[in-house]
């Protein structure tokens, strides 16, 4: 099954200062991942390469970087996906501050989740009886579409608004809020509004859909954040009628 | 609360524009349909209020549509701030609105 001509890898290798391209040759192997890729390489060639990587399952979002220019979870890409004439360019995630190698300092995408109030706050304790919500009302299906977010920041690193305006609070953020904003038992949803819609929040946003292009979980953040700019306008309207007319 | 008021404003102003674009399109080809000429056209419109409106509500519309659209642009491209920015997109939407004005009493004054 082993393909007998290596793949030539692009790896960028650098800290914060600065860095450039180290070229490897990997091996082919059957069903191989990208995440199989950097791993041999830092066995096999070179054993001061830093990465980041958990699960190895594509569930605890940690080892996303640049595949040839795009945004991908490494470990459930399959080499045979994206190679190109053999070849593979691995960086590190777009629109995050690098700490050496393929790892990104992941600090400022969880501070926005925080300026995004995106925490659930509620009000009963576990001794009162569990908030009875049925699976077909529109806010829990609403939420449901939102929550299998896995915070890899693939769509932060794919969002051009991000790269603009360095506030942002971006797809993953904003789209954790739009489902705690549709938890029927969260009772922050007025300030988490006021998070969301102020400057860097979801206003921003031009719907050009490059979070819901390559969230491996098949997430729309836009559509979320669509949700939001709704609450946010109408929220607005509102306030300004009770305001003139009580 | 600055950023709402922007949002707002470019989603009304845009609603309003798409009908009027589409008003004036029909407008146009229903129009020429007969070869009518400049001089003919211009008697139907000058001292109309309904064109007059018609006309100078689309053109209020667009300079704050493109004001905020190019202030945006000019955030997020060029990382214009504060006060240039809000100078700036001023001028783009005052000017649009002169020269929008100015066509307008062109057309329906005189």
């Amino acid at each position: 099954m082993q393909n007998s001509n290596p793949i030539r890898v692009k790896v960028w290798r650098g800290d914060a200062a600065g860095g450039a391209f180290a070229e490897y040759a990997v091996p082919q192997q059957p069903a191989q991942t990208v995440l199989d890729v950097v791993t041999w390489i830092q066995r096999h060639a070179d054993a001061s390469l830093s990465y980041r990587f958990a699960c190895r399952v594509g569930m605890c979002g940690s080892c996303a970087m640049m595949v040839n220019g795009i945004p991908r979870w490494t470990c459930r890409t399959h080499v045979n996906k994206v190679n190109r004439d053999n070849r593979l360019t691995i960086e590190p995630l777009r629109n995050l501050p690098v700490i050496k190698d393929l790892a990104c300092d992941m600090s400022q995408f969880f501070e926005k989740w925080k300026r995004a109030e995106g925490h659930f706050t509620g009000e009963v304790s576990r001794a009162q009886p569990v908030a009875a919500i049925s699976p077909r009302e529109p806010a829990r299906r609403a939420a449901n579409a939102a929550v299998e977010c896995i915070n890899c920041a693939i769509c932060y690193a794919a969002c051009d608004v991000v790269a603009w305006q360095p506030d942002y609070l971006g797809p993953a953020a904003l789209n954790r809020a739009w489902s705690l904003q549709n938890d029927t038992r969260d009772r922050r949803q007025a300030e988490r509004l006021q998070a969301v819609s102020s400057t860097g929040g979801c206003l921003q946003c031009h719907s050009q859909q490059g979070c819901a292009s390559f969230c491996p979980n098949e997430l729309n953040p836009t559509a979320s954040i669509a949700g939001l700019k709704r609450l946010a306008a109408v929220g607005f309207m509102r306030k300004k009628y009770r305001e003139r007319y009580g | 609360m600055a950023d709402l008021r922007l949002y707002l404003a470019q989603r009304i102003s845009a609603a309003i524009m798409a009908p009027l674009v589409l008003l004036h399109l029909g407008l146009m080809i229903y129009a020429i349909q007969g070869g009518l000429s400049a001089e003919e056209i211009l008697g139907r419109t000058r001292g109309s209020i309904f064109w007059g409106g018609i006309y100078g509500l689309f053109v209020i519309a667009v300079a704050v549509h493109a004001a905020i659209g190019l202030r945006n642009i000019m955030a997020e491209w060029l990382g214009l701030r504060g006060s240039l920015l809000s100078g700036l997109s001023w001028f783009v939407g005052l000017a649009l609105l002169a020269a929008g004005w100015r066509a307008v009493a062109a057309v329906v004054a005189g």
